[in-house]
């Protein structure tokens, strides 16, 4: 068993969870608390991998799964931002309605075989990194790349620019931002989209990337869910996320690889010898983001910070009409 | 309208025939306003007479159901705040809009549309402070709002509408937070703006206020104008007042004297942190005896809420004790004092005092039901509770069709005639009420005065947490003044009006000058 | 501000304006019931269109479902079987919605259910020839026991550490269905397949069938007594929220946490304690599941998203108790047609919408919607 591979798969995969981290940092940011994200995932995961195979073309796929997921999660925006309607529930039924229309629409993708993939790169000076460069820039996806740029810039944008500041505005206290005449409603909204666009990026990137095909609601496998715990962890700010979305990714991936060889580290390999024990190494993930979401939560009670104050709060104006 | 400070140039804003109506309120009925460049005119009416209504029109976040605005002779359309701003109008709220975990400086450049995209803050910051310069405004412009005072606070707000360029500020209530000498500071920063050209709007239910710094009064009564631009000067708080109110106003309530009996309620050296983990009380002491009512004075925001919080035991003190009736209560469950007798007027009606959605029957057994007869066994008598519900609906009048009707669909004063029907129908000790008149129109008012002093009467010690300095003296037998987590000193209060000498010294302790102090230097 | 208002005409303009306003009185009764009526219908409009646009044909679709389900004697029964673990599932969220706490996991502890209650025939506590009267008690109890520990442990991290409940009931769903098949692959596997060995006869809970002896109409039927359990349930649970100082304390939370801390009620006490009663419902569930239907332990019928439906139900009736043992039969219908159903993912996206469609039409029950002409005043 090769460690670097592991850590090399592991990155790939956790691009998945850092873009679907991201986007729902974006979201809750400004005051919208989107539990659809596994939903979102598989719809992104499946019209990626159905209009790929329809046209060829992965970049499409890529940008039908982005828009979407956007699409859908407005559905969510519309229910919370104008009806008012409570967050946690209605991100629920926008998971119920994600999984369900992506298995209709997803009927006999899981058939229709292979399909050409988005490139594989690696960045010539820094994969001669030792050990660094092998890991993090050597024959992964371009959507792995795409990944760390996103970190920064998510991180700059949030904090040191313009919309940042009215969209940390509009989570804190919106109606601040409103009596200045920021939009409340349209930047909730597009937000929302945002983040409905990365979690779609995030499915798109399980199909078409890091575990190509369409195996109905095993694709996600619950990392919508880890995702939104992950924000938890995060504290909402991006770089955390990443640090949080990479580290499950190569356990995800530890996971998958430990049980194959005879031996692990000098010893006779209990998980090949007992197959059975793979169900508790399974578990892993999932408890550990139960783990996670207590120290989270916990540093979030002995610092007092903590989720955006608005987060989860309808914002009503006044009496204006729709 | 003949003004004191007429000029040739026509008024800077003109409202006429607003009209705004809320379901059920009509909170503005054809109301008629304008203001001239460079004065300060007040806005005076009773909470609720519709002052922040027709503001907020002005201010672009309300849109009127009819009525003509002009700014500078033209007629504008104010559907959005940003529109409002656009025509030179800037409001600050009573309650701040300002992003506590942004700078100064980020709060300023909110919602402009500069600088487009990436922010260097620091060549805005000293653009701030110079233009706080320019206005008296001081303030440090890389501070996060967290860290500020309310007064600093409200310097930011004022400093985000002039960097805008706002012509018009509108302060709503903008006395309401601070402390005596704090608002001679914003008076005099005002009248600076003024003599720059600015005009101003000022919102207030204060008469003595109002008289100290407006040039013209405009008083708004169940929303309509009741007094349109009086001259400030040559009318009398009395005239005033009956514009307001539409009567003379009776300051004080009937009361009989104090028979003060034992200590109900002992307070020793309580210290206690608030949400954020920052000291609140610090070393705070006081007491309240059976029948009397004993009022706590004070700004604002310096300790009032953690006080009532640790006496009910919903907070933690950090050193120090409550005791009830002699029996240790700080830092137990809030079931404790219930059980020996506390009840407590909560500051939120809404939010702490009742439960929106339940009935009226649920709501007034919140501290009933653990008990027979309405509890037998781990079973509720429904029936039980709506016979006892209905009892009190008929003594306390409640007004409400039907004892199953959930209290979110009561008015202010309704509900708190539930809540206080609720807490004395449990025959307390003592009774804790923190602002129990806050929002409620006149008439709900003295039913509540005339409610807590009943409770004196029966022999119940009462602590009055209250910001209205009027309501302290028509209630209260003894006044402590809390600053800063700590108790300047203690006032007794006779029968009679207050002197203006007790006045001047509770402002003083209000500011943080204690009693001991101030006597020392009275008699030096 | 409590003066009437006199009506005045202003200035008359064409244009019109809609305007929300919350309702400052309550509804008629037959209002809600109503609005959640049309919600469904909108949803199944919707649910119509995507399978149109899958392929499929909506109205064939619709009206096999109603055949499957109500057609005769006998798939009205498999309905009443379908319809009973998603209505104890509802239960078991039902009351801990009522408190706010959002349990997505009567899945896992429903799971956890069928995965106790098989425990005591497979570990084996009791021996094969244990007489019903006890077995079936001695099952229950330790279903709901597995079910509450599975609702105690998302219950105590919320309480002691502000955990999130949704995200950790979630994550217990997938830990359950991983630890169920360690005991199904590993231990209790039956010759190799993915099942444990059939039940003994004194471990299933009695079913329609078992009376045709004596009458001959309920030949062939399989609606077992679970579905008894399920109503004395409901009906127990109906007098705990509406009837009991427990209940009360419930309600008073769910609705204002700050009431009810002023009222002096322990909240973290009792947000532990309903996810526990929650887990033991859903595990409740799996228990009658398990030893009215399967008679095994066995993956796939067991993890078959009764807990997700479970969820719906709850929401659609509104929380009351009485109201879920219907709705419950609705989708155990849905469920129950489903699986004949092209494409294969219809029931869970008509579920979806529908849910989608009442959280939206709830705001017709806070709202009054009115047009205003612009200028005019009425």
């Amino acid at each position: 068993m090769d460690f670097i591979i592991i850590l090399q798969a592991g990155v790939a995969t956790g691009t998945v969870l850092l873009f679907a981290t991201i986007g729902e940092i974006f979201s809750e940011r400004a005051g919208v608390l989107n539990l659809g994200v596994e939903g979102m995932m598989l719809i992104g995961a499946m019209s990626a991998f159905s209009t790929t195979i329809a046209t060829g073309n992965p970049w499409l796929g890529l940008l039908v799964a982005m828009f979407a997921a956007g699409l859908i999660s407005q559905v969510h925006a519309f229910i919370t931002i104008t009806l008012h309607a409570d967050q946690v529930v209605s991100g629920l039924a926008l998971t119920f309605l994600g999984t369900g229309i992506s298995l209709v629409l997803g009927e006999g993708l899981s058939k229709a075989g292979t399909v050409s993939l988005l490139p594989n790169l690696s960045i010539p000076l820094l994969s001669q990194i030792p050990l660094l460069g092998p890991i993090f820039f050597a024959r992964q996806s371009i959507l792995v790349y795409i990944g760390y740029l996103m970190i920064p810039l998510a991180w700059y944008y949030i904090n040191r620019t313009r919309p940042g500041l009215h969209l940390r505005a509009v989570g804190e206290y919106p109606s601040a931002a409103d009596a200045l005449g920021i939009n409340v409603f349209r930047m909730r909204y597009f937000y929302v989209f945002v983040g409905g666009m990365l979690a779609g990026l995030a499915g798109a990137t399980i199909s078409l990337a890091v575990a190509p095909g369409w195996f109905s609601e095993l694709t996600t496998a619950g990392q919508g869910w880890i995702a939104i715990g992950l924000v938890i962890f995060a504290q909402w700010d991006p770089v955390r996320a990443a640090v949080g979305s990479y580290a499950f990714g190569a356990l995800r991936r530890l996971i998958l690889d430990i049980q194959g060889p005879l031996t692990l580290l000098g010893f006779d390999n209990p998980f090949y010898y007992n197959p059975y024990w793979g169900f508790f190494l399974q578990m892993l993930p999932y408890a550990f983001t139960v783990i996670v979401l207590v120290i989270g939560s916990r540093e979030a009670i002995r610092k007092r910070l903590g989720a955006p104050a608005a987060l989860g709060n309808p914002y009503i104006r006044g009496e204006r009409g729709l | 309208m003949a003004t004191s400070n007429q000029t040739t140039l026509p008024p800077v804003v003109t409202m006429s025939g607003i009209v705004k109506r809320f379901p059920g309120v009509l909170a503005n009925d054809h109301v008629d306003f304008d203001l001239m460049r460079g004065e300060i005119h007040a806005l005076l009416g009773e909470n609720g007479a519709g002052k922040s209504t027709l503001m907020n029109v002005l201010a672009g976040l309300y849109r009127p159901d009819a009525g003509v605005i002009q700014v500078n002779g033209k007629t504008v359309n104010l559907s959005s705040p940003r529109d409002a701003i656009k025509a030179g109008i800037g409001m600050v709220h009573q309650h701040f809009m300002l992003v506590p975990s942004q700078t100064v400086t980020e709060n300023v450049l909110l919602g402009l549309d500069e600088p487009r995209f990436l922010m260097r803050l620091s060549e805005y910051d000293d653009k701030i402070a110079e233009l706080g310069k320019q206005y008296g405004l001081d303030v440090d412009p890389r501070a996060k709002v967290w860290q500020l005072s309310v007064g600093e606070q409200q310097r930011v707000e004022l400093l985000k509408m002039l960097y805008r360029g706002a012509q018009v500020l509108i302060m709503d209530e903008p006395t309401a937070v601070l402390a005596p000498q704090e608002i001679d500071d914003l008076f005099e920063t005002l009248r600076s703006m003024t003599a720059q050209g600015k005009s101003i709007i000022f919102i207030s239910h204060k008469l003595n206020e109002v008289a100290a710094i407006a040039d013209r009064i405009t008083v708004l009564r169940r929303g309509k104008v009741t007094a349109n631009g009086l001259p400030a000067k040559g009318v009398t708080t009395q005239e005033l007042a009956r514009q307001m109110v539409g009567r003379e106003v009776v300051f004080r309530v009937e009361k009989k004297p104090a028979k003060p009996g034992e200590v109900v309620l002992d307070v020793r050296d309580v210290y206690a942190e608030n949400d954020k983990g920052l000291p609140a009380l610090r070393g705070l002491s006081l007491n309240v005896r059976a029948g009397e009512i004993v009022g706590v004075a004070g700004v604002a925001g310096n300790g009032q809420r953690e006080l009532s919080q640790v006496i009910c035991g919903l907070r933690n003190a950090t050193q120090g004790e409550v005791a009830l009736t002699g029996e240790l209560v700080s830092n137990r469950p809030t079931l404790y004092g219930i059980q020996r007798g506390m009840a407590y007027v909560p500051e939120d009606r809404t939010h702490v005092g009742s439960s929106p959605n339940l009935s009226v029957t649920d709501n007034v057994i919140m501290k009933k039901y653990r008990k027979p007869p309405i509890s037998h066994g781990g079973l509720l008598d429904m029936n039980e509770a709506g016979r006892f519900a209905k009892e009190l609906k008929e003594a306390y009048d409640i007004i409400v069709p039907s004892v199953d009707t959930p209290v979110r669909l009561l008015s202010g004063g309704n509900l708190q005639r539930v809540i206080l029907a609720r807490e004395i129908s449990g025959e307390p000790a003592f009774m804790v009420a923190v602002q129990p008149t806050r929002g409620l129109d006149v008439g709900a008012i003295e039913g509540v005065h005339r409610l807590l002093l009943v409770q004196r009467e029966a022999g119940s010690g009462v602590l009055l947490i209250s910001e209205e300095l009027e309501e302290l003296f028509s209630l209260s037998d003894r006044l402590y003044v809390i600053y800063e987590g700590r108790i300047m000193g203690e006032i007794q209060l006779g029968m009679e009006e207050p002197s203006d000498e007790i006045v001047e010294k509770i402002g003083l302790m209000m500011t943080g000058t204690p009693l001991d102090k101030i006597e020392k230097e009275a008699a030096a | 501000m409590t003066e009437t208002t006199t009506p005045q005409t202003g200035p008359q303009a064409g244009s019109f304006r809609i305007k929300l306003e919350p309702r400052l009185q309550e509804p008629p009764r037959w209002y809600p019931v109503a609005v959640s009526l049309g919600a469904i219908f909108i949803a199944l409009i919707l649910g119509g269109i995507v399978i149109a646009f899958a392929g499929g044909d909506p109205f064939l679709s619709y009206a096999h479902i109603a055949r499957a389900s109500f057609g005769n004697l006998g798939v009205i029964s498999d309905t009443l079987v379908k319809a009973t673990p998603i209505l104890m599932t509802a239960l078991a969220c039902s009351i801990a919605f009522r408190m706010k706490l959002w349990n997505i996991g009567a899945e896992g502890q429903f799971i956890m259910g069928a995965f106790g209650a098989s425990a005591v025939v497979l570990a084996p506590l009791l021996s094969a020839e244990t007489p019903a009267w006890i077995f079936i008690p001695v099952m229950m109890v330790a279903g709901m026991l597995a079910g509450a520990l599975w609702g105690f442990i998302p219950g105590y991290l919320k309480a002691k550490f502000n955990v999130n409940e949704i995200i950790s009931t979630l994550m217990l769903n997938y830990i359950s269905i991983s630890w169920m098949n360690f005991w199904i692959f590993g231990v209790w596997s039956e010759g190799g397949f993915q099942m444990s060995p059939r039940f003994p006869r004194t471990a299933w809970l009695p079913r329609l069938l078992d009376y045709a002896e004596t009458f001959p109409i309920l030949r062939g039927l399989t609606t077992h007594a679970g579905l008894l359990i399920g109503i004395a349930a409901a009906f127990v649970l109906w007098l705990l929220i509406y009837r009991s100082r427990w209940g009360y304390e419930i309600r008073l939370i769910g609705d204002n946490p700050s009431a009810a801390r002023y009222a002096g009620i322990d909240i973290s006490r009792n947000t532990i304690l309903v996810m526990m009663v929650s887990g033991a419902l859903a595990g409740l569930g799996g228990m009658s599941e398990i030893t009215g239907v399967v008679h095994r332990l066995q993956t796939s019928p067991v993890a078959a998203g009764y807990g997700f439906t479970g969820i719906i139900v709850a929401w659609l009736a509104k929380l009351h108790p009485g109201v879920i043992v219907v709705v419950s039969v609705l989708f155990g219908a849905l469920i129950l047609a489903g699986r004949e159903i092209q494409p294969s993912g219809v029931p869970k996206m008509i579920q979806g919408i529908i849910l989608v469609c009442l959280i939206a039409s709830d705001f017709l029950l806070r709202y009054r919607i009115r047009i205003i002409r612009a200028g005019s005043e009425e």
